[in-house]
């Protein structure tokens, strides 16, 4: 019986694929990927790798996946830390941190997150004043209607040092953390943990200094005719998704810490209160690992909801990858299949490579044994 | 008798408008053991989660091992080290193994080192015969074990005082033994202990004073021999004969 069915939906896949073979043959559209190596003929207004129109389609999906990914990681991060806080703060004793917690939670998770990017995109940001009469702050940092301008350190010859310092200090930081838990389990006492890592990071960026002195130029950014030449540009169909994206998950995010810190039984806290443990403590090593196992798999969802609905960039044109293949390019090539499919492709690699990274981290979350 | 090491002096409380403690008055000399009885609602869980301040009395002194319980942290922080506390429904931290749950204590609060904090908490996980369950997890024992390692994890603080709310009232019938002679041995030991429990068996056999309560006070308290066979008031002989006729 099942090798029956498993046949027959065999058959018509074949038959499917047939058909549309036949069919794009018959009406003179081309197939197959070659697209890809093709000139693409149209700029895109924000890149993170070098690109003009003189490139291919293939070099356009990287740009748009690139800028996916910088809308979607970016969103995760602020709505991961503003959805913990709001959480934590919902759930404080102060009356008025847990209504403001209350008020901006129903507010951003009630309303359609298309209109949100639409009222950051056009409400906001497109309506700051011209370059011309741009808000600044400290003469550095401009607010227009074209986008914000901030001042960018210029790199020079030697600043690969201050990358190695950087790495050096990440590494002292987890090293110095081990170190103190491991005095702590062995002597008993806490050992200094800040200090230390403060008088690494002055040592591994004067070394640095000694190496290669300051390669470093502050670009500042300053009106030319109509626009602002110099410093970092960051553009407002940006900003407004990534606003969007981040303030209303965030509201999500919090409704999950919530629920999550609410589900560890009362009796844990107290357990650990008669033990003597400080508040802190317990919260740390008693309430927060037990929450976590709650909160993880529906916050996997929440990054799965982000990145899929970073796709909205195209109703604001933030050349993410469903704006540049799936719309500029597709009108341009036609190829509605392919296109269509790499682009779903795309995205369910994303999604299920943070579901197994996710998974993975829930794993080593879990219980041993039955726990009622 | 030497100085008493709980004072509880016209001690009041409410939840909201309700009256849950009324006007208690009692004091344990050291190496006491003190059993609490009576009816559900009476007040003697919250009795005992007023001394390590679980719960908040509105009024009155409590005085633990002379350190008043007034609010300031400091003396919480002394009196919660030396007064352990099992619970009815074991308490026990799921995502750490046993082993783990004896040493948390001692080493963030003792500032134990992790090789004296396991060698302790073996020491006592032998005292309550389950030595060979240390590196198992809450979830794969029995709920006996389980709540001898409860007991395990707050000797392992050293307690002066330990306090028992209703210790075997989540258990099958056929745990409560384990649990109960883990107690005993306990209480031989010299151990001061409060002990809310509706075993009476294990009130005669440990209790220097047995505690009736009734809404919110106490009615009686006398030796268990005079307490159960010639109870004063009417509320005492009514409840002993609900829980004894059976």
């Amino acid at each position: 019986m099942q090798v029956l069915v498993l046949a027959a939906v065999l058959g018509a896949m074949v038959w499917l694929v047939g058909n549309v073979q036949s069919n794009l043959e018959r009406q003179n559209i081309n197939s197959g990927f070659g697209f890809l190596s093709e000139r693409a003929g149209f700029g895109i207004n924000q890149t993170l790798i070098a690109y003009t129109e003189d490139d291919s389609f293939g070099r356009v999906v990287v740009v748009g996946l690139l800028n996916t990914l910088l809308v979607s990681g970016l969103g995760i991060f602020f709505a991961t830390l503003l959805g913990f806080s709001l959480g934590v703060a919902r759930l404080s004793r102060n009356w008025l941190i847990s209504k403001i917690a209350m008020v901006y939670i129903e507010i951003f998770r009630n309303v359609p997150l298309l209109l949100q990017i639409m009222f950051w995109y056009f409400g906001v940001l497109r309506n700051l004043p011209s370059p011309r009469q741009a808000l600044s702050v400290g003469d550095a940092m401009f607010m227009s209607n074209r986008g914000i301008v901030l001042p960018w350190l210029e790199a020079g010859a030697g600043a690969m040092w201050y990358g190695v310092a950087l790495l050096g200090l990440a590494a002292g930081f987890f090293w110095l953390r081990r170190r103190t838990l491991k005095a702590k389990l062995t002597t008993g006492h806490s050992t200094r943990f800040w200090r230390p890592l403060l008088v690494l990071a002055l040592a591994l960026f004067g070394a640095a200094a000694l190496m290669a002195g300051v390669p470093f130029a502050l670009d500042v950014p300053q009106l030319k005719g109509f626009n602002f030449r110099g410093g970092l540009t960051v553009i407002p169909e940006f900003v407004a998704l990534l606003l969007a994206l981040s303030l209303y998950t965030a509201a999500f995010i919090a409704e999950i810490v919530r629920a999550g810190i609410n589900s560890v039984n009362k009796g844990q806290r107290e357990a650990a209160a008669a033990l003597g443990l400080p508040e802190r403590v317990a919260l740390r090593l008693v309430v927060l690992p037990q929450a976590l196992r709650v909160i993880i798999p529906p916050l996997t969802s929440q990054y799965l909801n982000l990145t899929k609905n970073s796709s909205l960039a195209v109703a604001i044109a933030y050349p993410d990858i469903v704006s540049v293949l799936a719309g500029t390019t597709l009108s341009q090539v036609g190829q509605a299949l392919e296109i269509i499919f790499v682009t779903m492709m795309i995205y369910l690699s994303l999604s299920l490579l943070t579901s197994w990274a996710m998974n993975r981290y829930n794993q080593r979350m879990a219980f041993v044994g039955n726990n009622t | 008798m030497t100085d008493p090491v709980i004072r509880i002096s016209d001690m009041n409380k409410w939840f909201g408008t309700f009256h849950v403690l009324r006007d208690i008055n009692l004091q344990v000399a050291a190496g006491e053991k003190i059993v609490i009885c009576g009816p559900s609602g009476s007040g003697k869980s919250t009795l005992i989660r007023c001394l390590n301040r679980l719960e908040q009395h509105q009024e009155g002194i409590i005085e633990v091992e002379g350190v008043s319980l007034d609010g300031s942290s400091k003396n919480l922080e002394s009196i919660r080290s030396n007064v352990g506390m099992v619970f009815q429904q074991f308490n026990l931290f799921p995502h750490m193994s046993v082993l783990e749950n004896c040493t948390l204590a001692p080493i963030w609060v003792k500032q134990k080192t992790k090789q004296e904090a396991e060698a302790l908490a073996r020491q006592f996980l032998e005292r309550v015969r389950i030595p060979d369950q240390a590196d198992k997890y809450p979830g794969q024992l029995s709920g006996g074990q389980q709540q001898r390692v409860a007991i395990a994890r707050a000797l392992c603080m050293n307690p002066d005082i330990m306090l028992f709310d209703e210790p075997t009232s989540a258990l099958d019938p056929e745990m409560i033994k384990e649990v109960l002679d883990v107690m005993v041995e306990l209480a031989e030991d010299g151990m001061t202990m409060l002990c809310v429990t509706h075993e009476m068996g294990f009130a005669r056999q440990v209790a220097d004073r047995v505690i009736f309560m009734d809404e919110g006070e106490i009615v009686e308290e006398n030796e268990p021999e005079a307490f159960f066979s010639n109870p004063q008031n009417e509320r005492t002989k009514m409840f002993l004969s609900q829980v004894l006729s059976h």
